[in-house]
């Protein structure tokens, strides 16, 4: 049966703060995820999203701070409710893969023997069905990796929080996942997954959070994300010169034998109208609206933007 | 507490399996029937040399009737000194020459005796390789004495079931054999639980975990799984055990004291405070091992463990032979050393509530480790919780 969003939050959290020693890993952070949607924690590495995820999850608990997940103080109460898949994957190696999946589901309150016939379904649909009595050890990295995040929704959760969920993941895989994230979505499961890459974000994330050393620098829709830059009007024109000039900032740059600036507040229409009536030549004009990048730069800042890419590239 | 016990099922079922299903348990479980299996051979052959060496034998130059004399007198000392070797006697019917019959035995290879008994009862003389102080000679001597005076009235021996004095002897012989079985299982078994948590720690499972079901499930899955584990292998050793003792000794099990509460009772408590001692010491380990994070960490943690656990036993071995003394109330009272105190209790003192009373003290003693261990655990390695700064950073803020 399909759940919608219904506008409750499936987790709430209100200025955490998390102190490691003298280092603030978390500073302040406040979220809100609405039942149903698939939310994205965006920062670089370092910024505090992993952190921020096990506070929510009640591995850790805050310096101060409170959270509220599916409606528990304790998300530890609300562990049979919640698949979670850690940065760090780990499996027990000598465990068979239907045992490794039925074993994360019995942990989440799901029996054993049930379990084990999940198991072997979801093994067998995503490919691995002739390994489901093989030994971990003997997985690849990836198959590995699909194994883990096999069990991570075995019991059919509530929440799903994943953690890197792309990283080490080939393009197949990475495309595989996404679908099965907006397949969860749809049947009402809430999904938080925290990313360094911008692209699956933008792609999957209803609201998104942008954390930079430990602070929630925008929490929101990604259109609102996307809202806080102005659309960009890249402008060709026949006449190099003349009153036409008048309608476009001066700070505008070129780009080749474009003109790039950002749309005056007053918006396409006046624009467009100086622009004919002052002589231009319009030859092309396009209105882009600016990329979920474009607005982690602005908020985010270009050195953390920058540190995203690298560690995009490093993996 | 469903989902504590619940998740601590999960976790201990896992752990349990996965021991128990492995090639290595099988190591685990013949491991310590070696050196019972090394002891009994070289024991067989000990006792085979011993057998040759320890028994001199005498031959005897005398008439029939003085030689069954003696050889009643040595039977007698034999079944006096039950198990212990005494002189054989050989006997040799006198010749002509008793001088050349002495140098002949003395020198011969085929049937060596270490001396020779001439001169019958009443003029005896020992010749041979053996001192008048040694225990040959004195042995001959007793055999003289008895076997020149065989009548005189007879030992009259009424048996009663028991004296005080052999009860409380016997009994503590049992205590201290209860309390040194607990010590060498505790000692062999609950030091696994140091490296527990190293497994989950280096394939990073701990965090699979520690999102899922509280840290005290983990603990507590933990160490009810690792007494399970050691039961299997007790069991296994204990019926080896009960096969070697009824092959060895004609008496079995039987043979053994009998201990205050009765034996069933105390078999029952043995068990029962084997799983405390086990439970609490093996929390105690398993939260110090927790702390660590390589397994060269445990390895070096698990010598001051194994001293704690010597000092410990030496402790609770005071109490053995005065279970009312202030020493024994306050080790039975000191959580650590209580079920090995209480074990020798069950050997000397028939009461049983003590042991309820002490039961229920250990339990809880046992919860508030697993409780106090899992907050240290999130504390120290998750790093959980507010930080606790130092005062005089505090101080200097």
């Amino acid at each position: 049966m399909l759940r919608q969003a219904t506008g409750e939050k499936a987790v709430e959290a209100t200025d955490l703060v998390k102190d490691f020693g003298e280092t603030r890993a978390v500073d302040g952070v406040s979220l809100a995820v609405p039942t149903a949607s698939i939310y994205g924690l965006l920062g670089p590495n370092g910024a505090g999203k992993t952190t921020t995820l096990r506070i929510l999850l009640g591995i850790i608990d805050p310096s101060s701070g409170s959270r509220r997940v599916l409606g528990r103080d304790r998300p530890i109460d609300a562990a049979p409710e919640i698949g979670y898949l850690p940065e760090e994957r780990g499996l027990y190696p000598a465990m068979h893969c239907r045992d490794a999946i039925a074993f994360m589901g019995a942990l989440r309150g799901l029996a054993l023997a049930e379990g084990r016939r999940r198991a072997d379904a979801l093994l067998a649909a995503h490919g691995l069905g002739d390994w489901a009595r093989k030994p971990i050890r003997t997985l690849s990295k990836g198959m590995a990796q699909t194994v883990q995040l096999l069990g991570t929704i075995i019991h059919r959760p509530r929440l799903l929080v994943l953690d890197e969920p792309f990283a080490g993941l080939d393009a197949i895989n990475q495309a595989r996942l996404e679908e099965m994230i907006r397949t969860e979505a749809r049947n009402g499961v809430t999904v938080i997954f925290s990313t360094h890459v911008i692209a699956h974000a933008e792609r999957l994330c209803e609201r998104i959070a942008i954390i930079a050393k430990g602070r929630v620098a925008f929490e929101g829709a990604v259109d609102e994300a996307r809202a806080t830059l102005r659309p960009i009007v890249r402008l060709r024109t026949r006449n190099a010169d003349g009153p036409w000039r008048s309608a476009i900032p001066a700070d505008c740059r070129r780009e080749g034998a474009d003109w790039v600036f950002e749309l005056p507040e007053s918006g396409p229409e006046p624009l467009l109208r100086a622009l004919i009536d002052g002589g231009a030549g319009i030859e092309t004009l396009a209105i882009e609206r600016p990329g979920l990048h474009d607005a982690f730069v602005a908020i985010a800042g270009p050195r953390a933007a920058a540190a995203m890419v690298q560690e995009r590239t490093s993996r | 507490m469903t989902h504590l016990l619940r998740s601590a099922w999960v976790i201990g079922r896992r752990d349990f399996t996965a021991t128990v299903f492995s090639k290595a348990f099988i190591f685990f479980l013949i491991g310590p029937l070696f050196p019972v299996l090394l002891g009994a051979l070289f024991g067989g052959i000990g006792a085979r040399v011993a057998s040759q060496t320890e028994q001199p034998k005498i031959a005897v130059i005398a008439s029939a009737e003085d030689y069954s004399k003696l050889a009643a007198a040595r039977e007698q000392l034999e079944a006096a000194i039950a198990g212990r070797p005494v002189v054989e006697l050989v006997r040799v019917a006198p010749g002509g020459d008793v001088a050349l019959q002495q140098r002949d035995l003395l020198q011969s290879k085929d049937h060596p005796v270490v001396g020779v008994l001439t001169g019958g009862l009443d003029r005896p003389r020992l010749t041979g390789a053996v001192d008048s102080r040694d225990s040959t000679a004195g042995q001959v001597a007793l055999l003289l004495r008895a076997a020149r005076a065989p009548g005189g009235a007879a030992l009259a021996v009424t048996h009663t079931d028991r004296s005080t004095g052999s009860a409380t002897r016997s009994r503590a012989i049992t205590a201290q054999s209860g309390q040194m079985l607990l010590f060498f299982l505790t000692i062999i078994l609950a030091g696994m639980t140091l490296s527990q948590l190293i497994e989950e720690k280096s394939n990073k499972v701990i965090e699979v975990l520690a999102a899922a079901v509280p840290i005290e499930s983990i603990f507590i899955g933990k160490l009810f799984a690792m007494l399970a584990t050691s039961l299997v292998g007790i069991i296994v050793w204990a019926s080896a055990a009960a096969g070697a003792v009824s092959l060895l000794s004609g008496g079995g099990t039987a043979a053994l004291p009998l201990p205050a509460v009765g034996a069933l009772p105390f078999l029952l408590l043995t068990i029962v405070y084997f799983a405390m001692n086990y439970l609490l010491l093996g929390s105690v380990f398993l939260s110090i091992g927790a702390q660590a994070s390589t397994v060269r960490e445990v390895q070096t943690l698990s010598m001051p463990v194994t001293v704690a656990q010597v000092l410990i036993f030496g402790f609770a071995a005071l109490a053995v032979g005065s279970v009312d003394s202030p020493l024994a109330i306050g080790g039975a009272v000191f959580p650590l050393s209580s079920p090995l105190v209480m074990v020798a209790r069950a050997a000397e003192r028939p009461e049983l509530w003590p042991h309820f009373i002490a039961i229920l003290w250990q339990a809880l003693w046992v919860a508030l480790i697993v409780v106090v261990s899992a907050r240290l655990f999130r504390r120290t390695v998750l790093k959980s919780g507010p930080v606790r700064r130092r005062w005089w950073r505090r101080a200097s803020a």
